[in-house]
């Protein structure tokens, strides 16, 4: 298990270089000029001085080097730099300078290094998103355990329809008929999700509650159809098997044949299907980021792929792209951990 | 060794037999496998509502707007911000009436007109976008399965693929190659041919993957053994026994690619980096209307629903295609 553990990580950088020159390459192949914005009365010798500054005018093969440089070798010094001097966990170590003078990637907006702006970002997308995932798991499992178990039921036919709803209806359109609902008619909700709220009392953290219920719900919705689909069909394949006869002929109760026997087994394709589908809600955030006014890694990323920031965009689909190998790796992973019969080496 | 007991007359006992044997009654007609999947099909409820409403949208936004000949993106100020008919019922006075059955936006463009128009745009882009998808991901899956130097490459590539941030970069290839396209076919023509090759391209992979193992287990059978022993090239073998027995699969993650595509277009235009401003699609429609929906929540509705039930009809079609296309579940 190790070993391929170690050969499937091994086998993930490859990959991620592919994405990432794919990426750039893209981008490079893009008309957009980023000098389009610069006013006409600027003389040319200025803007091509503006170019290099940007380092356009180097070879694309030196430039895609660059980049690579900047975020697999200098954004780790800043941060080990940020760990040693003002973390708290390790202030005690000796201050470090690794990162001192060397280049960052520069967002071509705001003209701060990237990295910083998507650490700011990325709490309000993980709370947002990971809470969706948490909830729309808690509510998927047991629809499907009882929908299979009380197969062809009212309740089967009904948890199958709502599943298929929820499948089908494109989250911007869940947002707004939700904020239609709840915020215009009967303002119980606010509708627009305010990532400065500091919660630090009772009274500050039921508004934080408060506002995080539409975008939550909006997102688990997805989450839950898709899973509870899953977690259905994985039981009917377990109710018929030959071990939970003979676990019901040995008088177990139903409660222990249905909760541990068959639970456990139909469980390890829903923990595939659960690590797998986390890129794809990251990639639904960016629309819910977006109905909800959500200043999170999606918002950012369509506000920079408009002003034509090129170093954002590279960076952030590249965040994107790693999330995506990362959860495929855990997949792999806990299938092999789960089911004893498949071992990868 | 003792010899066999051999029967008086064997013809007689054979006799015998062959009267127990005999069917009692008249033989059923034969039946064709198609008529086997259409019966199958026919006890889905679901998907028989979700065939005909597809097949009923599909003709509505092909031959509404000549019905309906108001011409979707004509400004009539004058007119603007009239509510549907059926606000009568509750409200005598609001400005509603049968020359605008659905009522007008902002700038009085008709809304039944821009639906049925919204509507042919993003029914042609998901039925094209799936075609090219299922085009492009069965020849990979034929190719990987059927041939065994490319496998190993063609699977590494998809596999590729498939780990690509896909949202992101649809959104990063119309935005940034939007302007060239525009330029070269028109900005309708251009985006249109932008949107459906970028959907295809990112949604071939699933198709491919299922095609090749498919393939992979039927090209063992002895059919194919047997096609290869008297010479049909591998080209002959693909088109006259591979491909016919595939058809299921393909045809169900057809339905599945058609919902994606429909989905994934109106994302784009909800995220205003689709269709220009002017040419109404239903994610567009939705997108315009989020802004005023205090007032007119049927703006925001339409559209939504209108999308909402084409993908659900889909998914529908696409659970009744897969018990009717799969003979274990057929004829239980």
């Amino acid at each position: 298990m190790l070993t391929f553990t170690i050969r499937r990580l091994l086998l993930s950088i490859p990959t991620l270089l592919f994405i990432s020159l794919v990426i750039f390459l893209l981008l490079q192949l893009a008309p957009g000029d980023p000098m389009a914005q610069v006013p006409l009365t600027v003389p040319p010798e200025v803007k091509e001085k503006m170019r290099e500054a940007l380092g356009l005018g180097q070879p694309i093969h030196i430039q895609y080097w660059k980049w690579l440089v900047q975020v697999f070798w200098i954004e780790p010094q800043v941060f080990i730099d940020y760990l040693t001097n003002r973390s708290a966990l390790f202030s005690w170590l000796p201050d470090t300078a690794f990162s001192e003078g060397k280049l960052r990637v520069i967002s071509w907006q705001t003209r701060s290094p990237v990295m910083d702006i998507v650490i700011q970002r990325m709490p309000q997308t993980l709370w947002v998103v990971g809470l969706a995932y948490i909830v729309g798991i808690v509510i998927a499992i047991p629809i499907g355990i009882y929908s299979a178990y009380r197969h062809y039921s009212v309740f089967d036919q009904a948890g199958t329809f709502v599943t298929m709803v929820g499948f089908s209806i494109p989250p911007f359109f869940t947002g707004p008929l939700l904020i239609v609902i709840f915020s215009v008619y009967l303002g119980w909700l606010p509708s627009i999700y305010d990532t400065t709220h500091v919660v630090n009392d009772w009274a500050s953290f039921k508004v934080q509650f408060m506002q995080m219920i539409m975008p939550v719900m909006v997102l688990a919705l997805q989450t839950t159809a898709q899973i509870s689909r899953y977690m259905r069909g994985a039981m009917l394949d377990n109710l018929n098997q030959d071990y939970v006869r003979t676990a019901r002929a040995k008088g177990l109760k139903e409660s222990v044949v249905v909760m541990v026997h068959v639970l456990r087994n139909s469980m390890i394709p829903v923990v595939t299907v659960i690590a797998l589908g986390m890129p794809a809600i990251f990639g639904g955030a960016i629309i819910t980021e977006n109905v909800f006014k959500v200043n999170g890694i999606g918002q950012l990323l369509l506000t920079a792929l408009r002003a034509n920031d090129l170093p954002m965009v590279m960076t952030l689909t590249f965040i994107f792209a790693v999330l995506i190998v990362l959860f495929n790796l855990i997949a792999d992973i806990l299938y092999g951990l789960l089911d004893p019969r498949i071992r990868y080496d | 060794m003792t010899e066999q007991p051999i029967p008086a007359s064997p013809v007689e006992a054979d006799l015998e037999f062959m009267k127990a044997l005999q069917d009692k009654g008249p033989q059923k007609p034969p039946r064709s496998q198609w008529r086997d999947v259409w019966d199958q099909f026919r006890k889905h409820k679901g998907a028989l509502f979700g065939g005909s409403f597809l097949i009923f949208i599909t003709l509505a936004v092909i031959f509404g707007p000549y019905i309906w000949d108001i011409d979707a993106k004509k400004l009539d100020i004058r007119n603007k911000d009239w509510r549907p008919i059926y606000t009568l019922l509750w409200d005598g006075d609001a400005k509603a009436g049968w020359i605008h059955p659905l009522g007008t936006d902002q700038l009085g463009r008709d809304i039944l007109a821009q639906m049925l128009f919204g509507g042919r745009v993003s029914m042609a882009v998901g039925w094209m976008a799936m075609a090219l998808a299922l085009i492009i991901g069965t020849a990979i899956g034929v190719l990987s399965g059927f041939f065994k130097r490319m496998d190993f490459w063609l699977m590494r590539f998809t596999d590729l693929i498939l780990s690509l941030p896909i949202l992101p970069l649809v959104l990063l290839a119309v935005t940034l190659f939007g302007q060239p396209l525009r330029s070269q076919f028109g900005p309708e023509g251009g985006m249109f041919i932008l949107i459906v090759s970028v959907i295809s391209l990112t949604s071939w992979m699933q198709t491919a993957r299922i095609v090749r193992g498919d393939i992979l287990a039927l090209k063992e059978r002895e059919f194919i053994l047997a096609a290869r022993s008297i010479g049909t090239t591998p080209g002959k073998i693909i088109r006259r026994h591979l491909l016919p027995n595939v058809i299921s699969p393909i045809m169900v993650s057809a339905t599945l690619g058609l919902a994606t595509a429909i989905i994934t277009e109106s994302a784009l235009s909800f995220l205003g980096v689709g269709f220009p401003s002017d040419f109404p699609t239903w994610g567009k429609q939705l997108a315009d209307a989020v802004d005023r929906m205090q007032e007119f929540p049927e703006r925001v509705m339409l559209p939504g629903i209108a999308i909402s039930l084409t993908v659900l009809a889909v998914n529908y079609l696409g659970d009744g295609l897969r018990d009717a296309l799969d003979p274990r579940i057929r004829g239980r």
